[in-house]
This record gives C-alpha cells, structure tokens and sequence, in this order.
C-alpha cells in the first residue's frame, strides 16, 4: 500500500463528504437529501481494514455546506430526461423520476460563478477575463469546474443533441455577464446534407468537425454550457478505436469550413491534442481526494474492469446495462468535468477519474506505466474472497435486475474457467482502473461491482507482467487471474459491508471488444486523462431509460388484452401494384401539366412578391435577427406556392453558400385539429419531440427565448393563421412573441385570406407583434393567367391560343383564382379528348372551353327546376301565385297547397293529396331549391324559395 | 304446378332484388354521360395517378350510389385497376364528425396505427399520421385511394371543415394520388364550401337530373319488370314479358305511370309502386294485371291524415267540422276547446232529435284523442297554470282533407255531413 500524499487545496475537502454519502441505498437521492450538512472529520474516513495514511489537513475546518453535498443530478440533464420521458409519454418512466428529476427540472438552478481570480483584465472593454468556470447545481450542491481549453458541451435548439465546442476564453463583461468564446465543432448532422457527400467516407456518430465556419457566433452565455466532454484529434487515415464506439467521446479528424472539408492542419492537430494533455496539468482543486476514495479506488477498478470484461460474453446485455447505467446516474452529467490534478500522483488521478461517471476511454488517455502501478497497489491492498460474488448476486436481485444476474454469474465462470477472454481482459486492463464513476444507479453499480471485481484481478495479473504484453502473452496469465478474482472479489465484499463504499461504478464498457489496433490508439494518445463525459444518449435511447431492469424495458410489450397503437407505426399508403401510364398524348401531357398540384420551374408573375419576401428572410437570415412577415390574398393566388418557392431558392443559396443555413418548417392551420396544436407540431418538426400541448409551448418559449448559441436560424410558415385563433388569442401571440426575443432567430412567414386580418380578429397585443411587413397578393388579371397556362404548358402544344385567352378572361372577371383557371383548362382538355377519339391530334379549342366553363359555372338550379317533375313545377308556380297574393315571400304549405289545387283544376289535372305535396316539398327542400322549417309543422310549415323567383320564372317560362 | 311455384319464387327474387337493392346490378338509365365522366375520371386515377375531386349531385332517388356503384363496378374488372385502387367510404350520416371520419379512413385503408379493427390515439395524432402517410407518397408509386363521401353535405358542417380541406388539398399537391368524390342532394353545396375549400375542389360537378321524357320512363317501366333471357323456364319468361309488354300499351297503367311520372321522375318511385305489384304475384295469379298496378298506386299514394279520420267517431268527426267552421270564421287563428264545444252545442242545439247530446267531459276526452292523433296540434306547450279548455290550437287538416275523409266515412249521419258543408245551412 503506497501512501497517498497530495497537495490538497481549498474545496478539496468536500471529496469526503461526498464520497461517504454515496450510499448503496437505492434510495440514495433521498437519503442525500436529508444528511446533514458538516460531518466531523471523522465520519470522513473509512474504518475499513486499509489504513488510510493520507494527509488531509484541512480537514478540522468545518467545510461550507455546499461543498458538503454529494454530487447530483444536475438539473439540466434532469430536464433533458423529463422531457424524454413526457415526450415517450411513457408511465413507468414518469414513475421513475416523478420523485427526484422532475422536481429537480423546476425547483433546482444552476450556479456559473467564476473559477479563481480574474487572470486579465481589460480596463476599456471592462472585461475580467477567468480561466475557468464552476457549474453548481443547487440543489445537488454538486460542482464542478471546467477550465479553459477544456471541451464542452452547450446548449442545443434539440435537448439531445448539445453541441460540443472547445473553451477558448472565459470572461465576465461590464454588465456582469459570463461570457465565453468557443471554437466549435460541427457534428455531421449539422452540416448540410448536400455537403455530407463530398466526404465520400461513412462518418460514424461520434465524429465531429473542427468548425471554421464564420456564420456562427461564438461568443457564448456561460449559462448554456451543460458539461465537459472529450475530444480527440486523429489523423484522417485512423479510425476510431472500435472499442469506443460506443462511447460517448468524440474525434475530430477534419475540419469543416461551410465549403470543404480539410484536414486538420498539424497546428491545430497539436493545439486541440495539447488542449486534452493540458488538463493534466490544471490543478483542480475542487476535487480533494479522500483517504476513503483511495481505499476503495482499488475496488473500482475492479468493477470497472469486471464489467468489461463480462461484456466480452454479453456485449448487447453490456450495452444495455450500460445505458441504463448513463442513463440512471444522474447526476454524472454535469459531474464529469473533474480533472485529474495528480501528476506525480497515481492515485490521485485515480481519483479523477472515478468522477467521471461515463465509461469513457479514459484508458486511453493514461499512461500505462501508472496504470500498472496502480493496479499492484491494489494488488497488495487486498484481500479477496471468492463469496463475495454471491452476495453481489444477491444484491442485485434486491434490485430487480434477474437477467442481469445470471448473465454476470456465466461470465464469471467463463472468466474462471476460460483463456478465451484473456484478450478482452488485456483490452479492458488498462481501462479498468480509471473508471471510477461516483455517482450512478444504484441497481446497475451493484451488477457491474460484481463483475468488476472478476475482471480486476485478472487485469492486476495483466499488469504485473509487462505493460507491453501481447495478446497472446496475457493469454498465459490466465490462470493467475482467475486465482486473484476471488480476492478482489472478497475485498469488494468486506468493504460493502462497511457501508462505506461510495462510488460507484456506473457503467460499463464496451471496451472488451479491444483489439491490438484500439491499443494503438490508445497508446498514441496517453496523456489524454479528460473525463470524457458521456454524450447525452440519442433521442430515442434517452426515452426509454431503462432502470429498473434493463434488459427488460427496452421493449415495452402491450398486455394482450389492451391492445394499444403501435409507437412505431410508419404512416405509409401502399405501393402500386402497376406502375402508374405515362402520358401518352399531346392532351394527357398537357393535363399533367396543367394539374394544380404539378410544380412549375418558375413561378410566373409574381416576381415581385418573391422578392419582397426572398429579400426580407434573405435579410433576417443574414442578420441572424427573426421578424414576421404577414402574406394575405384570397385562395388561389399563389401565396403557399410563392413562399415555398421563396424557401426552395433560399434553401438553394444556402447549398451554394452564399446564405447562412437555416431550418425551414411549415405548419397549416387548417390540418391541426385544435390551434395549440401548432406548439406540438413545430416542436416536433424542430426536434422530433412528441410532447403535449402545454409542454410544447414551454419548451418552444424555452427555445426561442433563451439565448441558444450556434441555433441555425428558423423559418416558419404558417399558413392559413386565421384557423390559430383562440379566444385568449395565446397561440398568435407565442407565435409573434417569438421573433420579437433578441435570440430567437425565427422567421416568420404567415399566411392568411383577409388583408385586415390583424385589425380584425387580433388583439392589439397581438397585432403590433405581429409588425406591419405585410405583403397582399391580388388576384391575378387575365394576362397574368394567360401567362401562367402558357408557361405550364411551356412547348406543349395542346391549346389554341385564344382559348387560353378565354379562360384567362373568364377566370379573371369571376375570381381570379389560378386554381379555377387550370382546373377549366384540365377539364377542357378531358372534353377535347373525348369528342375527338377517332380524330387524333385535336387541339383544344374555345368550344371545349366553353362547354367546361359551363359545366363549372353554370347555375345548377335552373336546370334542376326544369327537369323537377310536372307537380313539382306547379308547386312552384303555387308558391308564386302565392307570394304575389300575399306580397310577403314566405307561406305555409296550406296556402300553397290551395294555390296548388287551384292551378290544377285550371289544368284539368288531378289534384295531389297533402300527403303528396309534402313529400314535393321536403324534395324540393332536400336540394334546397325551397327553404323550409321543420316538418313538424305539417301543413303550416312555411315554405322560401332559396332562388330568387325571377329564375323561378325564367326556369318555368320555356317549358 | 310445382314448376309454377318454382318459377313464381324466382321471379319475386329477381324483380325484387333489382327493384329493391340498387348495389351495382341496376341498370342505369339516362345518364351515360355521366357514367362515362365518371368512369374516365377514376380511370385517370387509378392508371396515371391523377388526383381530382368531384361531386356528385342530384336528388334523392334519382341514382347517384347506383351510378358510383356501376362505375367501381366496372372499374374493378379492369385489369389494370383491379389491385391498384384503395377505397374509403364514408356517409355523413355514419361519420358525423372529423374524429370519427379520420378514424374510419385509417381503419379502411388499413394504416399502421391500425390495431385489429380498432384505431387509438387522439385525434391530432391520428390527422398528423394520416397526413404524413398521404404526403410521403407520390404520383408515379402510390396506391392511388379513393375516397367515396355520402352525405357529402354533412361533412360541410364539420368543424372548420378540416376534412374536407385535407382531402381536397391532398388532391391538388403532389403526394399520394387521391380522388374525392362527394354525393349529394343540395344543389347549393357549392356555397356551403369554406372558400379555401371551394378553391380546392376542382368543381367537377356531375349532375343527375333524371332528365328523361315521359317515353324513356314507360322503358324503364318495362325493362325493369322484363325478365331476362336466362331465365330458366323460357316459355314462363316469354310469357311473362309479353305480358308487360302488353302492361306498356295499356291506358290505365299509362295513366296511373303518367300520374306517378308527374308527381315524382325519380325512379326510385316507381320502383316502389312496382314493388307493391309484384308483391301481389302469386301461383294463382301469376301474372301482373293493370288492377294490381292500380291498387299498388293508391296504396303508395294514399293520403296518411285522411286516412286516420276514417277511423274517427262521429263525435270526433263533429269537433273537426267544428274547428272546421272556425277556420273558416276566424281565416285560420287558432281556437281552443271552449270556442269548438261552443260551436258543437250551436250544432246540437239546432239538430237536438237526431243528435245525442254529450257531456262537456266526454267531448273534452274525444278532442284529447284528436289531440293525441296530432289532428289538433297546441300552439304553445300546456303549462300548469293555464286550463286546458282555453289552451289555443290549430287544425292540422286542410278542409279539402276533411270534406274526402267524409265522403268516405262510412255511415255518416246526413245532418253532419250537410253541417260539414255549410256552417250556415241551419238558417
């Protein structure tokens, strides 16, 4: 046992505290919360068989209670998980964190306070400059510093996909505010499909780009950094290590200039490695080391390296534990930051990295010859005992992880019994003793402890060898291995039963896939000891966090009697069977054409609107400022049509880079069925959350209106906003709030019939948000038709050009309405080809026209009265003679009735009954040609005509 | 014998099937230019993927269901329809909402989200998955669907008319081919549409009017009472339309087809007169006689209130010629029971010999029956405070209606029926 000596600086000592309290209790956030502050010194240290000569002599101070606290779910990451868990809308999972995350998404905040004494000052710009920045949640009580060079996590538009960046300077500005300026890094899905390609290589998840981008602002709120994680420059030709795939680390391989990719220049290459070694030598003061961390750090190992060591057998049932792992420690998010500070000091970088709470490849990061140090103190400072591995099974199965249980209990065996698993353990080796994670769910620490500690000890056997050791070298040491586990495994055992194990292991490891080329990698960046904090999972992943049992939850099976809709349903109609005529004359061609739904090439006479409003995004987008704009005109003027031609051209600029990138999404409020619908549907559209309607609306206000650095900006298009209208009218004036907040960056483009829409129905809230750039579309005069069937049609020669004319003419003098006016032509075109079936090539004329013309407008009601029945024509008449009698138009069927009976007797016809006459009446009433009350009435139902009665007359007068 | 039973049987179920179940085997007279439209316009969906919107409009009776019915029918047996058209139906009467509708068309076109025959989630989830499924497809590889909506009028009064608006909208971009088509009776639908929905429908618009002359109407009569060729037993059939045919060329049946034809064109109609005849075909009567018509027509079109004073007693009788009377006083105000036992005692008084008189609460209880036959119909509703003798009420019978029902009472006192035909004759 090597005795530990470091320099223990101020905010050291809450190590202790927090190292004690992490108690195997599932319910440990609890029990956190209700320990008391300041801890003698004594509680501090273990009472364990190890003796613990460390030098602590800060430790007669009472300790500010802040630092006291364990470390805990930091909130943001709560928060991330909360909205997962609403937007799965998944119950188990809401149970899960109802107690602890979701209290702590509302009540807990976070505390950015300067690390040190401002290192610079600049008396103009009344700037301090820092060199490093504590993160503490309050609730937790939990902090953590990250120093400048350090790479970050911020802030996303997408709660699961932060971006990362590099923390270049740190400041505070005259007005108090943190700032910081990053230099960021591009991941693939923010770089623009159309440029993906010119990689011509896949790009695995966990590459980013070194970002050179100008368009981006990189001076960032300190408040949107969420966490440090680790970046790790390679050269382009190497992969990464296969074994941290499933990590959540990041390489850099090329840099990203918004036109090519380039690789890193040497320069930054050493700068971005420097900035990973760097961390080494940063002090971090905030994370003192407890004599008790050193007593267990060998024990940590051993979980660590065990758990990779089982996942060589199981490497689904790894992965899944994993992200149960990741995904229960909470409190690891924000946590992971701490730095390693004990150069001269094995242990003490032990330390550091047993904050972290990510199975991240730290291994590689170290330096070998540490790690084999370390691993032989370990050695000699335990005992091991082969029982304990049944009491770890039974721990876990206290935790409802059965399948776990026995997964570890065969790998153990085959760890026992086989040589097979000596290259994974050779792979896992040098991991393994870093990976401390202080925090992590109880249920999935309990499992990997138990591994852990088979692996452990055949990675100290590993080690004693030679550092170098080839695979097939470590083969030989199998057996040495085997013998050891059981003492690691009792040393394990003894110190639970202390209770005074804290940390704990939270995870994992798909390390045990190592191969000789992943060691290369990890010997060529040894120096590497950030704590590379776990990635936030995927969308998907993170909704379902699995805690409870793993390798259950994953799929969540309907019960058979509840039969409940398929999450996964991809809404698809079905494919033809045959595939769809090609067009096989001049007329169907020209019918294709001209169907409302083909899109032209160009947008024919309204020019000038599409560059008022291109002009106006064009603008926005270059300011990266938001604004509204409000499109009016009644249907068929091509507004939707003009905007997205607007967007397509925009989306097209940006590809050739001449315009910042942006997001573009639509809603329609005539497809959402209630106006809060619209939150849900752009927040799905921004970030693929399916959230309620209510939450929507805070996360989207939450968006737009906190400062969200390196957010591309958003256009948004709302069409038919008269259907958004609520009573409080809250909907609209989100919408129009939005833009208006300084870091939104959201464009609005809404669209609407009425030009006085906003004097009309808005209120004056709502209104003068919405700003006064409108844009009014007239309908379109008959030139403009011409010019937009001609242009459809392009060199289609399917029409004469008078009947263009014809149509443009009568289209315009009714509505204006380009829809009318291409549906007449359409339906020409059809009556054209079915009069000249024998004469081919028939073009069409102005009789088509005029014959679809009339098909369209022409009144359906005198037609229908002329082919009514005779009786039902006198009616009529009756009805007439009636309301010329009284001189009111409205009578009962009584009267008309008489009337009825009168004329019939004139005509010498026989008289219909009442019953007869009602039963005209209520068909007359059911096309409505008469308007009529409700047949209860019987005979003093009074009778309207819905026609005026000069048609009535007109229709009756030819027969 | 047995081979007439047999043959009796057979032809009650063919004429009755074709007479009362109008699905896809009725003929269709008069509007093969609609068909052909109609025909031509799913054709183009189904083999290039065109989207339309149309809208079928005519009223009741006149063939619409039958019409659509035919052309799917037809369509179907082509072969490059056969696999490669989905049908939605809808009726405004079933689907009275957007809820409900949404849910039926993912349940026919048999979506994902489709769990056993049921469909879950809200109704925003389930617009949003619909919407999504149609817009991901395309004109060239979708299934092109066709959606049917019957009661095309009730779907106008959904809210917002978002149904409407997505169907139509679908139907003029580019995504999954899709063709509406709409029945309905209203002649004035046009004017029901939302203006954003009207400017989506194509106003395609297929009218039936049952536009046909008196002639075209005495062929229907005969085809639709003709028994086909392959009817079994030859000498029967033979038989039987030459029969018909000599039905056709009779004056009393022209006559009582030409008063149908004048009262009503649809054909629906008349099927029903003929459905009464054929009803009356029996092994002893074997064949359709101008009587049986005759008979069929005056039961179709008998009159329903005069036929209820039939069965009146002569009290009840006296109180309708009464208010009657005070119709024809008072040019049709309403009176109540007070002002017709007053006009009642005038008529006893004056024929006391022949006449019994009843007590004030007997005819009370013959003007409530009348009241219950809804022959007097209150104004206003009773309340507790008001007597019922001065509750105000109007006559539901026309005077034409009550001087036929007389004629045709049986056994009516002379007195009544010379007061029914003049209040004044006691003078």
């Amino acid at each position: 046992m090597r005795v530990l000596h470091r320099p223990v600086r101020h905010g050291d000592r809450h190590r202790p505290s927090s190292a004690r309290r992490q108690t195997h209790s599932p319910d440990f956030r609890e029990e956190r919360r209700q320990l008391p502050l300041p801890l003698p010194p004594s509680a501090i240290f273990f009472s364990g068989s190890v003796s613990l000569p460390v030098s602590f002599p800060d430790s007669n101070m009472a300790a500010p209670p802040s630092y006291l606290l364990p470390p805990s779910p930091p909130c943001a990451r709560a928060r991330r998980r909360g909205r997962d868990c609403r937007s799965k809308n998944c119950s188990f999972m809401c149970f899960c964190f109802s107690s602890g995350i979701m209290d702590t998404r509302q009540q807990s905040k976070i505390i950015y306070s300067w690390y040190g004494k401002p290192t610079n000052s600049d008396r103009k710009l009344r700037t301090l400059q820092y060199k490093g920045i504590l993160i503490k949640s309050e609730r937790s009580r939990k902090e953590r510093c990250i120093q400048l060079g350090d790479f970050v996590l911020v802030e996303g538009e997408n709660a699961d996909q932060p971006f990362v960046a590099q923390l270049l300077d740190l400041y505070e500005d005259g007005a108090e505010q943190k700032h910081a300026v990053v230099q960021w890094f591009s991941h693939i899905s923010e770089i623009p499909k159309n440029k993906q390609k010119l990689l011509k290589r896949r790009i695995s998840s966990q590459e980013v780009f070194f970002d050179k981008v100008s368009g981006y602002d990189t001076d960032i709120a300190v408040e949107t950094i969420i966490d440090s994680v680790l970046v790790i420059p390679l050269r382009l030709k190497d992969e990464l290590p296969t074994r941290l795939k499933k990590e959540k680390i990041f390489c850099v391989k090329q840099s990203w200039d918004g036109k090519c990719f380039k690789a890193l220049s040497p320069h930054t290459f050493s700068k971005l490695n420097e900035a990973n070694r760097k961390e080494d030598g940063i002090p971090n003061s905030f994370n003192s080391f407890v004599p008790s961390d050193i007593i267990s750090s060998a024990k940590k190992e051993t979980k660590k390296a065990g758990s990779s060591a089982t996942k060589t057998k199981n490497v689904e049932m790894e992965i899944e534990s994993k992200h149960s792992a990741s995904k229960s420690s909470l409190s690891k998010k924000r946590h992971s930051l701490r730095v390693a500070n004990g150069i001269k000091n094995p242990t003490a970088r032990k330390k550091l990295e047993l904050n972290s709470p990510t199975r991240s490849p730290k291994s590689k990061l170290l330096e070998q010859e540490d790690i084999w140090a370390l691993l032989d103190d370990d050695c000699d400072s335990q005992l091991l005992k082969p029982t304990a591995i049944k009491r770890k099974v039974k721990f876990t199965e206290v935790l409802s992880s059965p399948p776990k249980i026995t997964c570890a209990n065969d790998k153990l065996k085959s760890v026992f019994g086989t040589a097979e698993d000596q290259e994974v353990l050779s792979g896992t080796l040098r991991l393994s003793p870093y990976r401390k994670l202080e925090d992590s769910n109880e249920k999935v620490r309990s499992l990997n402890m138990e591994v852990d500690a088979i692996v452990l000890t055949g990675h100290k056997e590993l080690g004693s060898q030679s550092p170098a050791v080839t695979p097939r070298s470590r083969r030989t040491c199998t057996q040495e291995t085997s013998t050891r586990i059981a003492e690691q495994i009792s040393l394990l055992n003894m110190l639970e039963s202390k209770e005074e194990e804290d940390f704990l292991s939270s995870s994992d490891g798909s390390y045990s896939s190592s191969s000789e080329e992943e060691d290369s990698d990890v010997s060529c960046t040894p120096e590497k000891k950030t704590k590379p904090s776990r990635m936030f999972s995927t969308p998907k992943s993170s909704r379902k966090p699995s805690v409870h049992t793993p390798a259950k939850t994953p799929k969540k099976t309907p019960l058979p009697g509840t039969p409940r809709t398929p999450r996964n349903a991809t809404p698809e109609i079905p494919r033809r069977s045959h595939a769809a005529q090609k067009p096989t004359s001049v007329l169907e061609e020209a019918r294709l054409r001209l169907h409302v739904s083909a899109v032209p090439e160009s947008l024919p006479c309204r020019e000038e609107e599409f560059q008022d409003i291109y002009n106006f995004v064009e603008s926005k987008l270059i300011d990266g400022t938001g604004g509204c704009m409000y499109i009016s005109g009644v249907p068929g003027t091509g507004k939707t049509a003009t905007v997205h031609e607007v967007i397509r051209c925009l989306q097209r600029a940006t590809e050739d880079d001449d315009l910042p990138s942006f997001q573009f999404i639509e809603i329609n409020g005539m497809k959402l069925t209630d106006p809060h619908q619209a939150y849900v549907q752009i927040l799905e559209l921004l970030t693929g959350q399916k959230v309620t309607a209510t939450h929507a609306a805070v996360l989207l206000a939450n968006l737009f209106c906190t400062p969200g650095p390196k957010r591309k900006t958003t256009v948004l298009v709302v069409d038919e906003l008269d259907l958004l209208w609520t009573r409080k009218q809250n909907v609209m004036y989100n919408l129009f709030d939005w833009p208006t907040q300084k870091h939104s960056k959201l464009i609005i483009l809404a669209i609407a019939n009425t030009m006085d829409l906003p004097e009309r129905i808005m209120m004056n809230r709502v209104s003068s948000r919405l700003g006064l750039t409108r844009m009014s579309f007239q309908p379109y005069t008959y030139k403009q038709l011409q010019q937009i069937i001609s242009s459809r049609l392009n060199s289609v020669k399917a029409f004469e050009e008078d009947a263009i004319q014809l149509v443009s003419r009568k289209v315009a003098a009714l509505s204006g309405d380009a829809r009318r006016c291409l549906d007449i032509c359409r339906r020409a075109a059809e009556i054209c080809e079915f009069s000249s079936q024998k004469s081919t090539d028939e073009i069409v004329r102005m009789t088509h026209i005029t014959q679809a013309i009339d098909e369209m407008f022409s009144s359906p009601y005198i037609q229908a009265i002329r082919n009514a029945s005779l009786h039902e024509q006198i009616f009529f008449k009756a009805i007439l003679a009636e309301f010329r009698r009284v001189g009111v138009e409205e009578a009962t069927v009584q009267q008309v009735y008489r009337q009825h009976i009168a004329l019939c007797r004139m005509e010498g016809m026989q008289s219909p009954t009442v019953s007869d006459i009602l039963a005209i009446c209520a068909r007359l009433g059911a096309c409505r040609l008469l308007l009529l009350e409700s047949s209860s009435k019987y005979l003093h139902m009074r009778v309207r005509l819905n026609i005026s009665q000069d048609d009535v007359m007109y229709a009756l007068k030819d027969d | 014998m047995a081979v007439t039973q047999i043959c009796m049987t057979m032809v009650q179920k063919m004429l009755r099937e074709r007479l009362c179940h109008h699905r896809a085997m009725g003929k269709l007279f008069g509007i093969d230019q609609q068909y052909k439209h109609l025909l031509e316009l799913l054709k183009q969906t189904t083999v290039c993927g065109e989207s339309n919107s149309a809208l079928i409009i005519g009223p009741r009776g006149s063939g619409k269901t039958a019409l659509l019915n035919r052309v799917l029918k037809d369509l179907r047996e082509m072969k490059q329809v056969k696999e490669n058209l989905l049908e939605v139906h809808l009726n405004g009467l079933l689907q009275t909402n957007d809820k409900v509708a949404l849910k039926e068309i993912t349940r026919q076109l048999h979506l994902e989200n489709v769990v056993g025959d049921k469909v879950f989630g809200s109704f925003a989830e389930n617009l949003a998955f619909l919407l999504e499924a149609l817009r991901k497809g395309n004109r060239t590889s979708s299934c092109p669907v066709l959606f049917v909506l019957d009661e095309f009028d009730l779907f106008v009064h959904h809210k917002n008319q978002t149904l409407l608006y997505n169907l139509f909208d679908i139907s003029q971009s580019a995504q999954t081919p899709v063709t509406v088509i709409g029945l309905t009776c209203r002649q004035d639908i046009l004017e029901l549409l939302e203006k954003r929905v009207k400017s989506r429908f194509s106003h395609r618009r297929i009218y039936l009017m049952n536009s046909f002359a008196f002639k075209q109407y005495i062929r229907i009569f005969k085809e639709q009472l003709s028994l086909p060729a392959e009817f079994p037993d030859k000498a029967f059939a033979q038989k039987w339309n030459s029969n018909i045919q000599l039905l056709t060329e009779d004056k009393t049946v022209q006559d009582i087809l030409q008063n149908l034809f004048h009262y009503s064109k649809d054909l629906r109609s008349l099927n029903f007169l003929l459905m009464l005849a054929v009803s009356n075909v029996t092994v002893r009567h074997p064949l359709i006689t101008a009587s049986d018509l005759q008979e069929a027509s005056k039961q179709y079109r008998m009159d329903s209130k005069a036929n209820i004073v039939h069965g009146l007693s002569v009290l009840e009788i006296c109180l309708i010629i009464a208010m009657k009377h005070l119709n024809d006083v008072y040019e049709g105000e309403p009176f109540n029971f007070q002002m017709v036992y007053n006009e009642f005692q005038k008529f006893i008084q004056r024929k006391a010999h022949c006449m019994y008189n009843f007590e004030k609460p007997v005819v009370m209880k013959a003007f409530e029956h009348l009241l219950q036959l809804e022959l007097v119909k209150p104004i206003e509703r009773p309340s507790v405070r008001s007597q019922r003798e001065y509750l105000l009420m109007e006559l539901l019978l026309d005077n034409n209606q009550i001087m036929d029902a007389l004629q045709a009472y049986p056994n009516c006192p002379t007195d009544v029926k010379q007061w029914a035909a003049s209040s004044l004759s006691w003078l």
